[in-house]
């Protein structure tokens, strides 16, 4: 009898902590999710934007036809790739940061720009939506980490083994000479 | 590192335990005193806390927000400012838009409000949105969402409500023992020759009717200053750019502007200390907020951006060899590195004329004033109630239609 409620009390025990460790984990992942969901939101404006951007720039800059179209192509580039995950992502959006960066610099060299009110309103929407993608960036590397703790870690990786928690991607601006966010400077 | 920063608010919790029962106290002894039951004195402690209550919880964004008169902006109002409320939204891992106020004052300040992360608010003064650069501002509302993601605004209002309870209960208490003193005759429903035990409690009552304010102010202190400690390192954990609020601070504690809409109760709220001596520099003198030059010197010893970078500093800076400022758990975190610095720092940011050109046309425009621009460069502000549809412009001559 006695044997019996101490069966039954470890079996509980064990139920109880499986639900809170595999609770943990959906939460994590939800968070994971939900973070992703927020860069998407960013990228997806900075490419809304770009066609802005061009549309302003054009008339100014006629001798800069290569780094323009540089621009669009990797723009065009990144939405293909938009739906794939996020290594894929990261390495397309790390070239358009990069070309998007050559373009800034070289808008420098023509200070008509500055006069232009539509330039000054995109250049605050540029910094912004690139400020917005390194937050959520950083917040969604965050919670990969946290997520990709807890699912190595030894109570819940037995869970996360079973259940097919599985550890997920960083996301890191990959494009070898343009790390930093682009200087969005039009003057 | 956030939902430990969150939920690991148990000394928070034990000193709002220790000012339920400082008020307990107060209300028991008084009771006895006065009623000669405790439950009696109990009661009436309850109904005050009771009715402060509700005061604060449901009215007590609408009338912080009221009392600073601050008006609510959109998007197209302020972009700028929009952007970085919403930049550190993102970083805080906020799930709603907190609204924006703007507060119509000189004074530098900026605080945030609202019972949940939900129903949220962060308002600034017009001063603070004249004064700082984009980093800068961007620290100072780090800071506010984090008092909003710490959910600070609803612990400190609730320590306000107990604080209030009992310095009002003190008080009265306090003029009715020193009136009943002075007629002679104490209160009705003592028996004659109470006794020693009579006397203990009167000399309990009066203890608690003197010191119960006070200690009740000390630990609101202590909370107040420890939430503002860890809103300082969840701001620098979110900018990734501790320097950014470190010379924010510098220059609200530079200016000599006191805020005028400010109150006692509401200063907790606030990023630095609204109630300063006019003519002195927002220095070392609050007592609901940590001293300014000690929080610069904190941010600036930071080596990282981690929680635990901040505790670091807050040792070397005080000289306290293992007494931290930052829940344990919230150490654990691995190494932050700060970012790299601002794409958009530098010369073409707005400085601070244009800064507070932009500001003041969005006050004029909050105010339902219609800017109109003439040829030559004035600029018109026409109050709401103009009627008419031209104007002649007192610079130039030029009559501008409408």
């Amino acid at each position: 009898m006695l044997a019996a409620y101490i069966i039954g009390g470890i079996v509980v025990v064990l139920a109880v902590v499986f639900i809170v460790l595999y609770n943990n984990l959906v939460r994590l992942r939800n968070q994971v999710k939900n973070a992703w969901a927020q860069i998407d939101v960013q990228l997806k404006r900075r490419h809304d934007l770009i066609p802005n951007l061009m549309e302003t720039v054009k008339g100014y800059m006629k001798h800069e036809r290569e780094t323009m179209e540089a621009v669009t192509k990797a723009r065009n580039l990144a939405q293909q790739v938009a739906s794939s995950g996020a290594a894929v992502r990261s390495k397309a959006e790390g070239e358009l940061s990069a070309a998007l960066g050559k373009l800034i610099a070289v808008a420098e060299n023509y200070p008509d720009l500055k006069a232009n009110q539509n330039f000054l309103a995109l250049q605050e929407e540029l910094t912004s939506t690139e400020n917005k993608i390194g937050f959520s960036r950083q917040y969604y590397n965050d919670s990969v980490l946290r997520y990709n703790n807890q699912t190595m870690m030894f109570p819940s990786s037995m869970i996360a083994g079973v259940a097919g928690f599985k550890a997920d991607d960083f996301f890191e601006i990959t494009a070898p000479a343009e790390r930093e966010a682009p200087r969005v400077s039009f003057t | 590192m956030w939902e430990q920063i969150r939920s690991n608010q148990m000394r928070s919790v034990i000193l709002v335990i220790a000012m339920a029962v400082l008020l307990i106290l107060v209300g028991y002894f008084l009771g006895l005193y006065f009623f000669g039951s405790g439950t009696g004195g109990l009661i009436v402690a309850l109904i005050v806390w009771a009715i402060l209550n509700m005061v604060g919880l449901f009215r007590g964004d609408n009338i912080l927000l009221s009392i600073a008169k601050a008006k609510k902006i959109s998007r197209d109002d302020h972009p700028r400012l929009y952007n970085v409320v919403e930049e550190m939204k993102i970083a805080s891992g906020l799930e709603k838009m907190p609204d924006i106020y703007i507060i119509d004052d000189p004074a530098l300040n900026a605080f945030a409000t609202g019972r949940n992360p939900d129903r949220a608010a962060v308002a600034v003064t017009s001063g603070l949105l004249q004064k700082l650069n984009r980093d800068e501002l961007q620290g100072v509302i780090g800071h506010e969402i984090s008092h909003i993601r710490n959910r600070d605004v609803l612990l400190m209002a609730m320590c306000s409500i107990l604080l209030g309870s009992i310095v009002i209960l003190s008080w009265y208490a306090s003029r009715m023992m020193f009136f009943s003193a002075l007629t002679g005759g104490r209160r009705t429903s003592s028996s004659s020759g109470g006794g020693s035990a009579q006397l203990i409690i009167l000399a309990l009552a009066l203890l608690l009717v003197i010191l119960a304010p006070i200690a009740a102010q000390m630990i609101y202190f202590a909370i107040s200053r420890k939430r503002e400690y860890l809103a300082d390192a969840s701001s620098a954990l979110y900018t990734r750019y501790p320097e950014g609020l470190a010379s924010a601070l510098e220059k609200l504690g530079a200016s000599t502007g006191q805020l005028k809409s400010a109150n006692k109760a509401t200063a907790p709220m606030y990023i630095i200390n609204p109630f300063r001596k006019k003519g002195m520099a927002a220095s070392d003198l609050s007592s609901t907020h940590p001293p300014i030059s000690e929080r610069i010197r904190i941010l600036r010893a930071m080596a990282g951006a981690s929680p635990s970078d901040y505790d670091q500093a807050y040792r070397q800076v005080y000289q306290k060899g293992n007494k931290g400022v930052i829940p344990a758990s919230a150490l654990a975190a691995g190494a932050v590195s700060f970012r790299a610095a601002a794409p958009q720092a530098g010369e073409k940011e707005p400085d601070e004329t244009q800064r507070k050109r932009e500001t003041s046309d969005v006050l004029w425009k909050l105010h339902k004033y219609n800017t109109i621009s003439c040829e030559c460069g004035t600029r018109l502000r026409l109050p709401p109630g103009f009627k008419g549809n031209r104007v002649r412009c007192p610079h130039c001559g030029r009559t501008i239609s409408i």
